[in-house]
């Protein structure tokens, strides 16, 4: 059942990315280009997304166990840190330069051609590097207090 | 456009609808690149065929939908270097800050957690500096 509901959650989350044409590099492009064509649908998206989420995080609030009795999501820390910024203007240099986010690129690998395959795995690499990195900079850190 | 504000919209509403199912059936926070990088990193061992799954549906429901679509163009650079880079800069960013737009946008934002505006603001930052320095300065896209 919890696959399922993984797969069902999966193909609804990729269905609303090509609906709301986050798959259209241009669009997201669109977005971030302040001086050019300027396009507003990513906050109408990010919008749609949202509101109603605000409205399910209080009614999961309130529950102990999921529907299928599996543990909610922990509280988080509410640390902001290097990393945090760091890696988000990391991302965000990314999604600016080929207008690919994590979400629409693994929804595009059926029918985005060796493009955005090219960018999966590159970014599948990235991710495989990423502790290193952070165990780099954690190093840099604990250099920096001697 | 205003049709693009409206499926915008839309889709936006399905990918929250989404968002619901994943957190209120499997207790999960929906987060794209926290799926597949605890794949990668083996962070996630403990969830593996359920991360198998969201990205199998992912993957294979979008491609159904695309001939209800005349076109459905990506409109994705072909330039390797390009990809390559941006592909590992969207890789280490996303793993090093523990979220993506799905995860610290979606799912962080409605939660009105801080980490999660703090990422968003800045990967906005990141991505119109970016855009802005390779489409208007360096003119490369």
């Amino acid at each position: 059942m919890r696959n399922l509901f993984a797969f069902l959650a999966g193909g609804l989350f990729g269905a609303g990315l090509l609906v709301a044409g986050m798959v259209d590099t241009t669009k997201v492009q669109g977005w971030l280009d302040v001086f050019g064509n300027w396009d507003p649908t990513l906050a109408f998206v990010m919008g749609g997304a949202v509101l109603p989420m605000v409205f399910v995080w209080r009614i999961a609030a309130r529950r102990e166990r999921s529907l299928l009795d599996l543990p909610m999501p922990q509280d988080l820390p509410k640390l902001v840190d290097r990393n945090l910024v760091l890696g988000s203007l990391m991302f965000g240099a990314g999604w600016g330069l080929v207008g690919l986010c994590p979400g629409p690129a693994i929804g595009a690998l059926g029918f985005g051609g060796w493009q955005v395959a090219l960018f999966v795995l590159a970014m599948c690499a990235g991710m495989a590097v990423a502790p290193l990195a952070r165990r780099g900079l954690d190093q840099l850190d604990t250099e920096n207090d001697v | 456009m205003h049709q693009d504000w409206i499926w915008g919209a839309v889709g936006g509403l399905m990918i929250g609808a989404a968002a619901a199912l994943y957190l209120l059936a499997n207790g999960r926070v929906l987060g794209a690149s926290g799926i597949l990088g605890g794949l990668i990193d083996r962070s996630g061992r403990n969830s593996t065929a359920e991360r198998l799954s969201f990205l199998a549906g992912l993957i294979a429901i979008p491609p159904l939908l695309v001939p209800l679509y005349a076109v459905v163009d990506t409109h994705v650079t072909s330039n390797p270097v390009l990809l390559i880079v941006a592909g590992l800069l969207v890789g280490i960013g996303t793993r090093l800050a523990n979220g993506c737009t799905s995860g610290h946008g979606v799912c962080g934002m409605s939660r009105f957690s801080l980490r999660g505006f703090v990422a968003t603001v800045f990967y906005l930052l990141g991505g119109g500096l970016m855009l802005v320095l390779a489409r208007h300065v360096l003119e490369v896209i």
